[in-house]
């Protein structure tokens, strides 16, 4: 770093005339190097949550405290190992996280990785409904902000954005609910699908457990509209909220890139400002942006956990706050240690797409 | 003012600049930077505009593409071929660039687009205005257009992205796409500056020849006289917004017909000039030729204990004891992961003697930096020995260099950034009386202060303003002042100028030789400006690619030079004379095909 | 090599063969005008205010003037506020349960016959409490943290920076839960509430500061004015102390209002899955929705969109300041005022 700083343009010292070689294999390095991190990551934070989730105590005397006596509790503890030290429990944990143990639930007795591949599909699906609300919404309308920057409809857009992240994507949820359930009703308000529904899903061989897939399969076309009116509300809750952080980011980003020399090259070319901003300016943006994205997706899940417990929709996240009250630690903390997973994976991911669009990294 | 030099016909000309002005709202109020300006320009003419940093000249040129901010107020007419660029309408001015007239920047490194093909960027141009042109046709045009400046192997690099061409080549793509839809004006806003001299040389070669193949005409705004008398036919001097005079090249360097235009040349540094009242000046009346040879001599390890010795003044410096010893010096800079390392100096060897001033001049990546970095003790040298004031500087420990710190001083290239923008002037002055002095009281520590801003003739009334509130040149001085509060026995100058004005360059360099003389102290004077290094050091070191290829007097070095690198430099750094320089560039491109 | 004229399109200092020294006249430079300043203009928010022209400035005015409201509802509640937060009724009766709003109760009444608009007031009072801790203990933790990493650099600093990067790419949300979990057992008591809320809050800020304060270290560590310190032989303490602290939370009040606007968000979403704070301890805008999430089916709104338009708007409030700031400490994002039209002569 410091050779980069007192030797600027160390490369410059060529003559004019020679050209470097492309190398080949930047990118794979980096992406070996991208996924070598996650490992720690992950670590930390399930090593993380262990800890914090039992700093009060065993989630036995959580869950149950108050309705079995003493003696029934230490020997339902004693039965679960939790009266062990805490680094052998530990220890026991990572390892059963390792072979894709997740612990079980103590409130339903179901094992947490089981819940996990029931619900999860029905939180990937809402979190992808909301990116394509936050991508058409968000993209076309942050090109636009800087197109007009600093005029009336940048404000007006910008005003829009601040909203969009400043409603709770709860609020936003239950403003909804009340217009399009109450008001004006329209559009089912709770749940995936309709009881119809619901038990023509149970009934498919062999499920995702995406509706949409499943209902494609089947070829029911009455059960994929049902599926996708139920989509329609949590998705644009969740989506909108997104869809302002995305439209300042691409905003923000656009004005940085279009303040580069290299625009004011194009224009000095006679290109147009639409394609400018369209082309020239949005690509370079576009790798920050992307890098940014990753962490939204990530924030996602968490608004997730939100939409679906006002929606009804039988996700982890509804799954969640239904442990969160029944005091199931060992499933409240499976399910975050799996989001955890979940989120580093998508980093990962993101960076690896961002750099393959900089050919600064590709070559 | 400019009527009288504007006789050339109005009607053939390409570009007609009639009083032009532009004002701009800034933080601290309104600047008029371009005040009743009148220019023109006809086919097939180098028209120089050269200013000092201020002088608005940029904003002019820029205001021919129409590409001014928003928030610039202007007035008066700028005519491209026929056309107002400052009344025509956005679509027809959209029209006009790129055809009629174009622009090369600066920075090749950030004109082009780093995601983007340059293939693609040269074709964006032509697509802007052939809207139906096929992809064949474009690439054809596209591989002619490279090929017109000089890139090898066009057809091939034209899925090349910028990245993967180096500063010279960018910038000859950059010129590429200024050319590629037959603009007959091109506006070049100091196209060399970011370059090194020898890079520069062929970029000026280029710009010629393209203007003696295709006729076009360019407006070349610069800064540097060297450049002037090189490229330029004709040549606008601009200050603070004033056209102060308009004059053929050749008149302009041998009878300026203005006071500041005169004042301008007579500070550029020149080869084989020297600062008046600097001990090179004395010397060369005095002809001695000792200098070189016994320079390698009184090396040795005799220097290992000279931690106390001071400077005696009574002795030739040649016979004064070397104060840094390098021996075979190595620094690698440590690759990261999976990087490898970088050998920024490999095996140099050379000394400083007490009360010497050394040159060491290097383009970039030359390590010319890093060397005087590690002497301070701010970057590691990792193998060969390095001894600064007794001290070995490989493998150094800072508890037991920091003693020795006290008796090295340095001043940093960027003024704008070498002080605490927090601190006023005075107390960044104080600082190294209140890290080694300690006990010193403030009464004391505040008339050393006043002190030395007087002996770098700021007023004293500076000590209590903050940095910002300096011109750049001032802030030098300052530094200087810092630098030299301890009286140190070195002091290490990293390019100390070169963000700085002609004009104040010569100011402060003059500043330098006279402190110099009065403290009598060593230092390493590191500059990418061979004219500026020979102008004050006792001895030059020429530095390439991290190993020093020749060193000497400035009289051996540049005078007789025998490394074919050296000669190579030297000839490429224009002069500001054009006969002169016309003879060099011959020389020059001579010296280029036989380095292949 | 850095270039005496670049494209700089305003010229900043002039310099001449007489070098003349900005401020002394000709021509108009902002330094004097600087020089004078005082303290009060120099402060965060009163110097972005007078900087800024047009819409920004509406922007940041509308944005301080709800920030404002909120402030005042915090400090004032028990003059503003018709009833306590955990009022159920008069001397006259109990209110009455889902009361819609007009009479005494302007906004009606919730489910558990509280006044709505009582509740909201006395929530900005939570609110503000939890953002005025969580901020500040994650300020202090994590600036330290960040100096004293980014300078030393080492072992200590890649440990850090590898905790803080996990916990970065974890959602706050969740974060926020698990900590709620460790520091009360998931159970909400009395005003320890808001202490665990801020304090969950806190730890996750913590690594935002920790991230921005070393950055900004690592960059200042290679400036020219820090390496002359290090040259002249100053102690690590003092270039710290002295010379990096003050020019590395130079960007701290931005992000301070951005966190303050995630951290009221956090403190709703907490208090929306069940984690806020009981009613008969204080007042929290999230736990009222949470409670009146079944109300809006039954077409009661009043109960959801009065505490629901609050947090918009107190987040709206402190985003506009935060992103006018912004905007402002940009040069490239800051719009100026069109000179005035000059004659040339």
């Amino acid at each position: 770093m410091t050779a980069a700083i007192s030797e600027p343009g160390a490369e410059a010292a060529e003559t004019s005339v020679a050209v470097k070689k492309p190398s080949g294999g930047g990118l794979g390095r980096y992406v070996l190097i991208r996924f070598l991190l996650i490992i720690p990551t992950i670590f930390i934070l399930t090593t993380l949550v262990f800890f914090l989730m039992r700093i009060t105590g065993d989630p036995i005397s959580a869950s149950m405290g108050g309705r079995l006596t003493t003696d029934q509790l230490a020997e339902r503890i004693h039965a679960a190992g939790y009266d062990r030290p805490i680094l052998v429990q530990y220890l026991e944990y990572m390892g059963n996280l390792l072979k894709g143990d997740f612990g079980t639930a103590i409130s339903d007795g179901q094992p947490v990785s089981s819940i996990l591949l029931n619900y999860g599909t029905a939180t990937v699906e809402l979190v992808f409904y909301a990116l394509i609300v936050a991508f058409i919404i968000g993209i076309p309308l942050g090109m636009l902000a800087a197109y007009h920057r600093d005029k009336a409809p940048d404000a007006a857009l910008r005003i829009l954005a601040i909203l969009g992240y400043a409603t709770p994507v709860f609020f936003a949820g239950m403003i909804l609910k009340l217009v399009f359930g109450v008001f004006l009703p329209i559009l089912p308000v709770a749940g995936r699908g309709t009881t119809e529904t619901e038990y023509i899903m149970s009934g498919v061989v062999g499920p995702t457990r995406f509706y949409i897939i499943d209902a494609i399969r089947i070829g029911n076309v009455e059960v994929l509209g049902d599926v996708l009116a139920h989509a329609v509300l949590p998705a644009i809750a969740l989506g909108v909220l997104t869809a302002g952080v995305f439209l300042r980011l691409v905003r923000t980003n656009l004005i940085g890139t279009l303040g580069q020399q290299y625009i004011d090259s194009g224009r000095s070319r006679g290109i147009s400002e639409f394609r400018l901003v369209t082309k020239h300016a949005y690509r370079p943006a576009l790798i920050p942006i992307i890098t940014v994205m990753g962490m939204q997706i990530a924030l996602m899940l968490a608004g997730a956990v939100l939409t679906e417990t006002t929606f009804e929709w039988k996700g982890l996240g509804f799954k969640l706050a239904e442990y969160l009250t029944a005091r199931d630690f060992v499933a409240v903390q499976g399910i975050v240690v799996f989001l955890a997973i979940i989120v580093a994976l998508t980093n990962f991911l993101v960076d690896v797409i961002a750099a393959f669009i900089d050919p600064r990294v590709r070559y | 003012m400019s009527e009288n030099v504007n006789e050339t016909n109005t009607a053939k000309s390409i570009l007609d600049v009639e009083s032009l002005n532009v004002t701009f709202s800034t933080d601290g109020g309104d600047v008029h930077a371009v005040k009743d300006v009148s220019l023109s320009v006809t086919p097939g003419e180098v028209l120089a505009i050269v200013g000092e940093s201020g002088s608005g000249k940029t904003v002019t040129a820029r205001s021919i593409l129409g590409l001014l901010p928003e928030t610039a107020q202007r007035s008066g007419a700028v005519i491209v071929s026929g056309e107002d660029v400052l009344s025509v309408s956005g679509e027809q001015l959209r029209k006009m660039r790129g055809t009629d007239v174009s622009m090369v920047f600066q920075e090749p490194s950030t004109a082009l687009n780093p995601v983007y093909t340059v293939g693609w960027q040269i074709a964006e141009g032509l697509r802007a205005h052939h809207r139906r042109a096929s992809k064949a046709e474009l690439k054809a045009k596209v591989i002619t257009a490279m090929e017109q400046v000089g890139i090898p192997d066009a057809q091939n690099r034209f899925d090349y992205y910028p990245h993967q061409f180096s500063g010279g080549q960018k910038q000859r793509i950059v010129i590429a796409m200024a050319l590629a839809l037959g603009a007959e004006l091109i506006v070049a806003d100091e196209p060399t500056t970011a370059l090194d001299v020898t890079v520069q040389a062929e970029i000026l070669d280029l710009l010629r020849d393209l203007r003696d193949e295709t006729g076009t005409a360019i407006v070349l705004i610069t800064h540097n006289m060297g450049v002037v008398a090189d490229l330029a036919d004709r040549v606008a001097v601009m200050y603070r917004g004033d056209l102060v005079e308009v004059s053929s090249v050749k008149q302009l360097f041998s009878d300026p017909k203005e006071q500041y235009t005169r004042d301008l040349l007579g500070a550029v540094p020149r080869l084989g000039s020297t600062v008046v009242g600097s001990r090179k000046a004395a010397a060369a009346s005095a002809k001695q030729d000792r200098a070189g040879e016994s320079a390698r001599e009184s090396a040795g390890d005799s220097a290992g204990d000279s931690a106390g010795a001071d400077a005696d003044p009574g002795k030739p410096r040649d016979e004064r004891e070397s104060i840094v010893v390098a021996r075979n010096l190595d620094i690698v800079y440590p690759g990261g992961f999976g990087r490898s390392d970088f050998q920024a100096v490999s095996s140099v060897s050379f000394d400083i003697k007490a009360g010497e001033v050394y040159g060491l001049v290097g383009e970039s990546g030359s390590g010319k930096t890093t060397i005087g970095r590690a002497i301070a003790g701010l970057t590691r040298a990792s193998g060969g020995s390095l001894k600064v004031l007794g001290h070995e500087m490989v493998g150094f420990k800072e508890r037991a260099f920091s003693p020795i710190r006290r008796r090295i001083g340095f001043v940093f290239q960027d003024p704008a950034a070498s002080f605490n923008p927090h601190l006023t002037i005075g107390e960044c002055v104080a600082e190294p009386f209140a890290i080694h002095q300690r006990d010193m009281s403030p009464r004391d520590r505040e008339k050393r202060v006043l002190e030395l801003l007087d002996s770098v003739r700021l007023p004293k009334a500076y000590g209590a303003r903050y940095p910002h509130e300096l011109s750049g040149g001032q802030r030098q001085r300052a530094s200087l002042a810092r630098g030299l509060a301890l009286d140190p026995e070195l002091l290490v100058a990293d390019e100390p100028t070169s963000a700085l004005d002609v004009s104040v360059q010569a100011k402060v360099l003059e500043l330098f030789v006279e402190l110099q003389n009065r403290f009598d102290f060593a230092a390493l004077f590191i500059s990418h400006d061979l004219a500026v290094v020979d102008m004050l050091s006792d001895r030059i070191g020429v530095l390439f690619h991290g190993e020093l290829l020749e060193e000497g007097t400035g009289e051996q070095v540049l005078g007789s030079p025998s490394n074919d690198y050296t000669k190579r430099l030297i000839a490429s750094l224009p002069v500001p004379d054009p006969d002169e320089q016309a003879k060099r560039r011959g020389l020059a491109r001579g010296l280029r095909t036989t380095a292949g | 090599m850095s270039t005496p004229d670049n494209t700089s399109q305003a010229p900043g200092s002039n310099e001449s063969l007489a070098e003349v020294a900005p401020g002394s006249g000709v021509p108009a430079i902002a330094y004097d005008d600087k020089a004078k300043k005082s303290w009060f203009n120099r402060l965060p928010i009163v110097s972005h205010l007078r900087q800024s022209v047009g819409l920004q400035r509406g922007m940041l005015i509308t944005g301080l003037i709800l920030c404002g409201i909120v402030l005042i509802c915090a400090v004032f509640a028990p003059l503003i506020a018709p009833y306590g937060f955990n009022q159920l009724g008069t001397a006259e009766g109990n209110f009455g349960s889902k009361l819609p709003p007009g009479g005494t109760h302007i906004w009606g009444t919730t489910v558990g016959g509280y006044d709505v608009f009582s509740r909201v007031v006395w929530g900005a009072q939570t609110a503000v409490a939890v953002i005025i801790v969580a901020v500040i203990m994650s300020l202090f933790a994590g600036v330290i943290l960040g100096l004293v990493s980014g300078y030393l650099g080492g072992w200590l600093d890649r440990i850090l920076v590898v905790i803080a990067d996990a916990v970065y790419a974890f959602p706050t949300l969740l974060l926020a839960l698990v900590m709620s979990i460790a520091i009360s057992g998931g159970q909400s008591s009395a005003w320890g509430g808001i202490a665990a809320a801020a304090f969950s809050i806190t730890v996750v800020f913590i690594p935002q500061y920790f991230r921005v304060v070393r950055a900004e270290t690592l960059r200042l560590k290679a400036e020219p004015f820090v390496e002359s310190a290090i040259v002249l032989g100053a102690s690590k303490t003092r270039i710290i102390s002295k010379h990096i602290f003050r020019n590395a939370t130079r960007t701290l009040p931005l992000i301070f209002t951005l966190n303050s606007s995630e951290a009221i968000l956090t403190l709703a979403g907490l208090g929306f899955l069940g984690f806020g704070i009981e009613p008969t301890s204080a007042s929290e805008w999230g736990y009222d929705l949470n409670k009146a999430l079944p109300d809006v089916t039954s077409g009661v709104w009043w109960t959801s969109v009065y505490p629901g338009l609050t947090i918009v708007l107190t987040v709206l409030g402190i985003t506009l300041v935060g992103e006018s700031m912004n905007d402002l400490n940009d040069p490239r994002l800051r719009v100026r005022r069109k000179a005035k039209t000059k004659d040339a002569k």
